[in-house]
């Protein structure tokens, strides 16, 4: 016959266990458990895919700008600057006008750069780019005070 | 004389004899199971080609404006690595801020503050290689994560629950291919997630969307008029470190050995 100061610890435990289980099912989702992929890579909590769903669309594309801006939208598709997109100089559109009412545009030397900077690297179609020794050409100076990047040619030369 | 309990006894056994085997080979049928293997409506692929690319970095500036993460912060979801090899059999690699604001000069970052001159005539080959997160078909970072936190959804993108994350760093040192960084904000585990409210929408990533000169491109390899899908099945493309087993699904053209 064994004495209650076994049995005691014994219960303390079993009461231990018993609260984290409670805990358990109050602290973990439904949702979580078992899902499509199986333990090894589908063991997470569903309702998280609707989280990665709902994160704001910042970007908005070209489109998103061509009816309100067809101006300079159908001026730009003439040129070889109609594959970059409005938002790469204007910043994303968001929810313009409404928010913000203002895009910043960059006009800095370096946004021109990115491309134009010559860099003549076989196997890349970087060489193809026209560009310049930004060292040697017209140094300190921002591009767009002599280029128009809405019309790039020469003859767009102010 | 077999009595009538005796025959149906035998029969009963005789049909169960007979059953099990044929349930057996039903349940490890090659063909029924290399059917089932993917009989998911979307797996989304990617497709980056290192030959289009000019490493202008306008990827790397919309997905971190796409997907807040910290400007200024040298970690991002996605990078532009240059890779320079001379033809004295050097091979040099930077992606300077994550390639974010381009290469605009021919200096190579070395780290530490320290560049280093490559002459244009001692170039054998120079080309950039867009990285970001392969959505392995076999992800170790989700293999390893204690918790639960991370996980691949039905559609095949590899996912973080930042609620759920206990920023243990596992996956990072896990993942073979270095896409994984704390958030400095959230101080959890961060990855590409090939822009999921933007895919899910029927939008293209960011960086896609972004990228001038077509070397980017995302779609749903089991659509079988997919642009991505049918690259993948018809012309040759390789991809990232495929001894480790991980079946990554972002394809590359235009791969060199020396790419890591």
């Amino acid at each position: 016959m064994m004495k209650s100061h076994v049995w005691r610890p014994l219960y303390a435990v079993i009461g231990i266990v018993a609260l984290i289980l409670i805990a358990r099912v109050l602290v973990v989702p439904d949702s979580f458990g078992v899902h499509e992929r199986g333990y090894m890579y589908g063991w997470y909590n569903k309702a998280d895919e609707g989280f990665w769903k709902k994160v704001t669309v910042k970007y908005k594309s070209s489109d998103y700008c061509k009816d309100c801006h067809s101006d300079k939208y159908s001026s730009i598709m003439q040129t070889p600057h109609a594959i970059i997109q409005c938002e790469n100089c204007h910043g994303p559109a968001m929810e313009h006008p409404e928010n913000p009412a203002r895009l910043s545009i960059d006009k800095s030397r370096e946004q021109c750069l990115r491309c134009h900077s010559r860099l003549p690297y076989p196997t890349s179609d970087r060489a193809k780019i026209r560009g310049i020794d930004p060292d040697k050409h017209n140094p300190g100076i921002e591009c767009v005070a002599c280029h128009n990047p809405h019309k790039p040619s020469l003859e767009g030369v102010k | 004389m077999i009595s009538r309990r005796d025959f149906i006894k035998y029969s009963l056994q005789g049909i169960a004899a007979i059953a099990v085997p044929v349930t057996a080979i039903e349940i490890i049928n090659p063909s029924k199971l290399f059917a089932s293997k993917d009989a998911r409506e979307i797996r989304w692929g990617f497709l980056v080609d290192t030959g289009k690319c000019v490493g202008c970095g306008f990827c790397v500036k919309a997905c971190k404006n796409e997907n807040e993460i910290p400007y200024d912060i040298n970690a991002s979801r996605t990078w532009v690595e240059r890779y320079v090899l001379t033809k004295d059999g050097r091979v040099l690699a930077d992606s300077p801020r994550a390639g974010r604001d381009g290469f605009i000069t021919g200096r190579i970052e070395l780290g530490q503050g320290k560049y280093q001159d490559i002459k244009n005539e001692d170039i054998e080959k120079a080309f950039f290689v867009p990285k970001l997160c392969n959505q392995c078909e076999n992800p170790p970072c989700v293999q390893v994560c204690p918790v639960g936190a991370t996980y691949q959804t039905k559609d095949g993108v590899v996912l973080v629950d930042r609620k759920w994350c206990i920023g243990c760093g596992y996956c990072i040192m896990a993942c073979p291919y270095g896409v994984r960084f704390f958030h400095p904000v959230y101080h959890t585990a961060e990855k590409c997630n090939f822009c999921y409210h933007r895919i899910t929408k029927g939008l293209k990533t960011a960086c896609v969307e972004a990228c001038p000169f077509g070397a980017r491109l995302i779609g749903n390899i089991n659509d079988p008029n997919d642009e991505v899908g049918r690259i993948i099945r018809t012309e040759r493309v390789s991809v990232l470190k495929d001894e480790f087993g991980t079946k990554p699904q972002v394809y590359y053209r235009g791969l060199s050995k020396e790419v890591r």
